[in-house]
């Protein structure tokens, strides 16, 4: 066991230390200033779909790169919350801040039960269990009424935020998904950088050492699955307002396939590689949709071509080259 | 006696034989991982990939070069078994020493591909496979009619159950086998080549989900898609049953597909999420499985 945990330590760790460090600090002050003027630049829509599934793959990485649990069904917390934020806001007629947290609210409350079943088990199983839950999520939003089965949920109102700002704009809708996305950003970076995130990456390298030190690792693993099933949701939520639109896609296993994809490329582990990797996998898409090339053959070889050649994915490369890897 | 819990008995046989068709699969696909799993530690992704590979390879044989059902229930599986090998070969013998996930996310990736490949080419919609002469037709049963290719299939899954828990269980290559599961780096150093059993072992496994697929070619149709969704069922019935026993994994896929050709009867709306349902029961009181061992 312990050597297992030490493989996975060698192959994903990133330099974070318990304070935020100098590089990442910059690199953060960098983001912000691209995202801020991404707009102006590139299509508002195309970015608003990568912040989306940036913090979808920052939430997923808040499991697999801290506290080493690999879910393989976070499909069922962001399509979960899609359904729920879409159906509040378009039939109940709420805002759409209160359908977003209705949304999340729906993921942290399925990330709880889906948890407490999955922690039981640890490894491969805990990654069988999540995607066998997922299913069943998905089986539901195939056969309920209010998700609309087939079609899922069409036409939700952006409607206007606090009452005031109208989010059918292109850039107050911009601005308001770059806001939820550096809330949950910044939830996260707290979050590692905190003494739990502290703990987290303690059951990460060594298990039984933790529970030894008298940690009870199952509630700190719960935690963070909640804490993720949450963030996902919200980036489900939110994702709902921007395109209008719930659908069995977002609950599809795929859909938790193309996340571990994000997080991998981009660097498990790492807080930015989520983002580069979400960025790199969403531009890819759009890219391959007007070509004649088979989408999942594609990502299927980037899959195979990041688990042999490069495990650390492109930031944790960076890192390790540039910034130096810390022990 | 007409009804039996207010239900028609030809209703409830022939859900419960449909039940039994899909428990033989669950259980020729979840006799493969947990074989694989023994040797290798990896959880097979690609095992749907490579049942419906089996399945394809059927209906290319058929309509590319004429080749029957009974030559291609032997071609298909080694055709699935030779790709395993070259996989386990080129790719997976890689990953070996690192995390076990990575295999998980490999077979992923080699199951995207695959299926991606197919769906590119033939599209997603069910090529139809026929029934082999000798198996048209059906038995009257008395209180229900079975038809003899369901039949078949029921037995032919059984038997191979069967003939892999003796060979794994009674022979010495057998015995080789669980001890290279127990303890790899004693058993090389007793001078098997333990490397080559665990190639053999990975392409037996696939090379069962190729049987698979040709069994099903005929009930289901052929189909790109047809591997992917089953897989996540197989999954959970690893789980339910735990990997630790070649019997219980073979027992628990009969026993759930019964179980879901029964709620198909009773309450048709559960019957995609019976199997989940059980698994999240079972978690709750035995963790490492009905037949698994605690770690």
């Amino acid at each position: 066991m312990a050597t297992e945990i030490h493989a996975v330590r060698r192959e994903t760790a990133a330099p974070t230390t318990g304070r935020p460090s100098m590089p990442g600090l910059v690199a953060l002050a960098v983001l912000l200033l691209v995202l801020i003027a991404a707009p102006y630049v590139l299509y508002p829509v195309f970015v608003m779909k990568v912040l989306c599934f940036a913090l979808f793959a920052c939430a997923f990485n808040l499991l697999i790169g801290f506290a080493g649990l690999l879910s393989f069904g976070h499909a069922a917390f962001f399509g979960g919350a899609a359904y729920i934020t879409a159906h509040t806001v378009k039939v109940w007629g709420l805002p759409p801040e209160l359908g977003i947290l209705l949304g999340t609210a729906f993921s942290a409350t399925l990330g709880l039960a889906f948890g407490a079943l999955a922690i039981r088990r640890q490894g491969i199983y805990f990654a069988m269990i999540t995607l066998a839950l997922s299913q069943m999520v998905f089986f539901m939003a195939l056969q309920l009424k209010f998700t609309g089965g087939e079609d899922g949920i069409q036409a939700v109102p952006r409607g206007h935020l606090f009452g005031m700002i109208d989010l059918s704009q292109p850039m107050a809708m911009y601005y308001t998904v770059l806001a939820v996305f550096l809330f949950g950003f910044l939830v996260i970076w707290r979050t590692v950088h905190s003494p739990f995130g502290q703990v987290l990456k303690a059951i990460r390298e060594n298990e039984p050492r933790a529970i030894s030190l008298g940690y009870r690792t199952d509630h700190y693993k719960l935690m963070a699955f909640v804490l993720s099933a949450a963030l996902a949701g919200l980036a489900g939520g939110t994702k709902a307002i921007v395109f209008q639109l719930a659908t069995l896609t977002d609950v599809q296993w795929q859909m938790s396939g193309a996340v571990v994809l994000m997080t991998l490329l981009g660097g498990i582990g790492t807080l930015f590689g989520p983002v580069v990797g979400a960025a790199l996998v969403v531009t890819l898409e759009n890219y391959l949709a007007a070509s004649n090339l088979p989408v999942p053959v594609v990502i299927g070889v980037i899959f195979v071509a990041c688990v042999l050649l490069f495990r650390r994915g492109i930031v944790g490369e960076i890192a390790a080259r540039f910034v130096g890897k810390r022990p | 006696m007409s009804t039996i819990f207010g239900i028609p008995p030809q209703a409830l046989f022939g859900q419960l034989l449909l039940g039994l068709i899909n428990g033989s699969f669950y259980a020729l696909l979840s006799l493969g991982l947990a074989v694989i799993f023994g040797m290798l530690n990896v959880i097979n992704f690609a095992h749907g990939a490579l049942y419906m590979l089996g399945a394809f390879v059927a209906w290319l044989l058929l309509t590319t070069a004429g080749i029957g059902y009974w030559w291609a229930l032997l071609l298909a599986p080694l055709v699935v078994g030779a790709f395993g090998v070259v996989l386990e070969k080129t790719l997976l013998s890689r990953l070996y020493k690192l995390d076990h996930l990575y295999g998980l996310l490999l077979t992923f990736g080699l199951a995207l591909i695959v299926e991606g490949a197919f769906r590119h080419f033939y599209g997603v919609s069910g090529q139809p496979y026929p029934i082999p002469d000798l198996l048209r037709g059906g038995q009257n049963l008395g209180f229900m009619f079975l038809p003899n290719y369901r039949g078949w299939v029921v037995v032919a899954s059984l038997v191979v159950c069967l003939a892999t828990w003796y060979a794994i269980e009674r022979t010495k290559l057998g015995a080789y086998l669980r001890a290279a599961t127990e303890n790899p780096v004693l058993v090389q150093a007793f001078g098997i080549n333990v490397p080559l059993m665990i190639t053999a072992t990975y392409g037996f496994g696939v090379a069962l989900a190729g049987l698979a697929g040709v069994l099903a070619a005929p009930i289901y149709q052929v189909s790109p898609l047809m591997g992917s969704n089953l897989i996540i069922v197989v999954f959970a019935v690893v789980v339910i049953g735990g990997m630790g026993s070649i019997l219980g994994a073979v027992l628990t896929g009969y026993g759930l597909g019964l179980l879901e050709g029964l709620t198909k009867v009773f309450y048709p709306e559960a019957s995609n999420i019976v199997v989940f349902v059980i698994m999240a029961v079972v978690l709750l009181i035995k963790p490492a499985g009905l037949f698994g061992r605690e770690r």
